[in-house]
């Protein structure tokens, strides 16, 4: 096959003017990364960080500012119809654009508010946070153009006390070929605060060329509990999905994220965990059902900063057809963060032979008095446990549906909230049921 | 048509060493029949044979269930047919919970497009729980994952109890229960005794025919039956050992 041309990405950066006033320090960051995603390197092989993907996937040769959506009111419908009963606020975009909002409580001093509008409104709080994560693992091209070109997604600020047991939902659509969304979300929970995001990616119509290039920090102060979710159930051929995670833990604080993967045709996800200062912990879930030729890449760090810091990784990967994974992740305990438990697991389960999943478990410490462990197993349905379903009349193919769903669920059922777990289960059931 | 689970000459083999020698078995239904034996005479291939699993090849023989011909089904078929099978050993199945298996079951009994009753199942299930002393939050947890070995044997009784059998077979279901856990679920198996069910009890104790009286005993010895008798058969085996009747059979 002929070599594709030589990746020309974009003339410009690809930003669509809402306009609005937006701060000044807004624009000269946006300058100076679309001159940093200019200079930055296209990811190579040769980098650790991309051992084996199929660099193929990432070459983007042509992207575009995506203009609005045509079909908005019809996104409205699908994202309402099939959302998380109770929600403390929902918001909608498609095309990077805000199609649908809606605000059922939010604790009181919590700011909740499409970036946009946040830039505008509460300028200064958001340049304190907005994209200070320096570290990568290998996206920082990506973690570039996002920062030049985002306008969409929320910034969510909850402030000392400030709790709420419903989730803060967004959903993000992209429509149209070789269009690019941009979702970011930025979520501070200051101290004892306590909020729950449940984010889901999808697509306006199946098999369109579409690019997200999401980017989600995530920040827990003092004693706060964060919980962050993403689904992202988009069409199986034609999206790639970039989106760059940090999470950043503070004293005795936790935050739960969780990465399902349903759709997409590649699929890239980086998360750094940080726990920063004694107590803090940090759990993060996957769950991914991969078929056909779907490729879910994805690459994590548990940063250990101080003594007495937790965390838990557990990564499930259900493979068909010729499906690829990859997981890379990295246990670091840092020097002097004595007393550090921290745990990575990776799971694969393959239903075909001709399915592949790498993975490449990590562990450096620099520490006394520590307890990791770091693991990852692949492998198929023991006969013996189709046998016990088939023995309770269930037929085969279904029993086998089930034992994966059911391994898949294992870290769904880590998360918070019966709701969401629901809405997630029945996501992965959905698809399962697509499987014949 | 025959109310029995009829089982004639079976002959079956594991990796081409045959382990069952032409067994001769009638459980009708309404009777609770005990099979026991010592280790390796072939009591849990016997069950496994039944319920259809593949690694035993069946070479001879015919068992019949209501006239019925087992062996023509696949294994999901038996099981809906009305045969149950209690494991000695549950497998333990993560992320599934019990309520949503025990769906599952119920769910492919009914005819496509028939959707379970949700508020009756989970009424029924309770009540059978109950009865079971398991606790509610045994519906939320993951088949058997991380139960302890009476919890597992509960969870096989409550299955039993929900699907409703027409024959069930419980493999040494007495195995690693505690006094009072064989209490609770030989009470599970004797709220289940009707004239619309059989049972087959297969064990390598004794103790567990003084909670579940059998009305026939059979002795398996070498892939065959050797010897039948009423539920006094079971006791003499408690006191003189196996070696009493095998010894009696190598020197005929």
């Amino acid at each position: 096959m002929a070599e594709e041309n030589p990746v020309s990405w974009f003339a410009a950066p690809p930003v669509f003017d809402l306009g609005l006033e937006l701060p000044d320090w807004y624009r000269q960051l946006q300058e100076t990364s679309w001159q940093t995603f200019l200079t930055l390197p296209e990811p190579a092989r040769t980098d650790q960080n991309w051992r084996f993907s199929d660099l193929k996937k990432v070459r983007f040769s042509e992207l575009q500012a995506a203009r609005p959506a045509e079909n908005a009111e019809a996104l409205v419908q699908r994202a309402k119809t099939e959302r998380v009963e109770d929600f403390a606020a929902h918001f909608v975009f498609a095309n990077n654009r805000l199609i649908h909002s809606e605000i059922n409580e939010l604790p009181a001093g919590a700011i909740c508010l499409p970036l946009n509008e946040a830039l505008v409104e509460c300028g200064d709080l958001v340049k304190n946070h907005f994209m200070k994560e320096e570290g990568s693992l290998g996206g920082s091209k990506f973690s570039a153009l996002h920062a030049a070109a985002t306008l969409s997604g929320l910034f969510i600020h909850f402030p000392q006390g400030a709790t709420c047991k419903l989730p803060i939902l967004t959903h993000h659509f992209a429509s149209g070929d070789f269009n690019c969304v941009f979702p970011h979300m930025l979520v501070v929970a200051e101290g004892q605060a306590e909020v729950t995001v449940l984010e889901t990616f999808e697509t306006a119509a199946e098999d369109e060329q579409t690019f997200f290039f999401a980017n989600t920090d995530l920040i827990a102060n003092n004693g706060a509990n964060l919980q962050y979710v993403a689904l992202q159930d988009e069409s199986d051929h034609g999206p790639k999905h970039i989106q760059l995670n940090s999470s950043r833990v503070g004293r005795d604080a936790n935050i739960k994220s969780a990465f399902v993967n349903l759709g997409a045709a590649w699929v890239r996800q980086e998360a750094i965990a940080r726990m920063m200062e004694e107590g803090s912990d940090c759990q993060v879930f996957s769950a991914n059902l991969a078929n056909g030729t779907q490729e879910y890449d994805q690459r994590t760090l548990q940063s250990h900063e101080a003594q007495h810091t937790t965390s838990d990784l557990l990564f499930k990967n259900a493979l068909y057809d010729q499906a690829r994974t990859i997981f890379a992740g990295l246990i670091e305990v840092q020097s002097g963060s004595h007393h550090t438990d921290s745990y990575q697991t990776c799971r694969n389960l393959l239903g075909s032979d001709q399915a592949e999943a790498n993975a490449m478990p990590g562990l450096e410490i620099d520490a006394d008095q520590v307890k990791c462990s770091h693991g990852s197993t692949s492998g198929q349905i023991s006969d013996e446990e189709i046998f016990y379903l088939q023995a309770r009349g269930i037929p085969a193919e279904q029993a086998r549906q089930i034992i994966s769903l059911g391994f898949l669920n294992e870290s769904i059922a880590r998360l918070k909230g019966e709701a969401v777990q629901s809405y997630l289960f029945d996501r992965v059931e959905r698809k399962f049921k697509s499987l014949t | 048509m025959s109310q029995t689970l009829n089982i004639q000459n079976l002959h079956a083999s594991v990796d081409g060493i045959e382990i069952l020698k032409g067994l001769d078995l009638e459980v009708p239904k309404g009777e609770v029949h005990a099979i026991m034996g010592p280790n390796g005479s072939g009591k849990s291939t016997l069950s496994k044979v039944l319920a259809g699993h593949e690694d035993y090849e069946v070479t001879d023989g015919r068992v019949t269930m209501d006239g019925t011909d087992l062996m023509e089904l696949e294994i999901d078929e038996r099981s809906r047919e009305g045969l149950f099978l209690a494991f000695q050993y549950p497998h333990e199945i993560p992320g599934v919970s019990n309520a949503n298996f025990l769906r599952a079951a119920l769910q492919a009994r009914l005819p496509e497009g028939e959707e379970i009753d949700a508020v009756g199942f989970y009424k029924e299930m309770y009540a059978k729980m109950d009865a079971l002393s398991m606790d509610r939050k045994f519906t939320g947890r993951a088949v058997n994952d991380g139960f302890s070995g009476g919890e597992k044997k509960r969870n096989e009784i409550l299955q039993m109890m929900m699907l409703e059998p027409s024959y069930a077979i419980l493999d040494e279901t007495d195995s690693g229960l505690d006094i009072d856990a064989l209490k609770i679920v030989a009470e599970g198996v004797n709220r289940m005794r009707s004239p619309e069910r059989g049972f087959l009890v297969i064990t390598h104790y004794q103790r567990l025919l003084d909670y579940i009286v059998p009305d026939v005993v059979h002795v398996l010895f070498d892939g065959r039956i050797i010897k039948t008798g009423d539920k006094e058969l079971a006791h003499e085996l408690e006191e003189k050992g196996y070696d009493w009747l095998t010894n009696e059979l190598v020197a005929v």
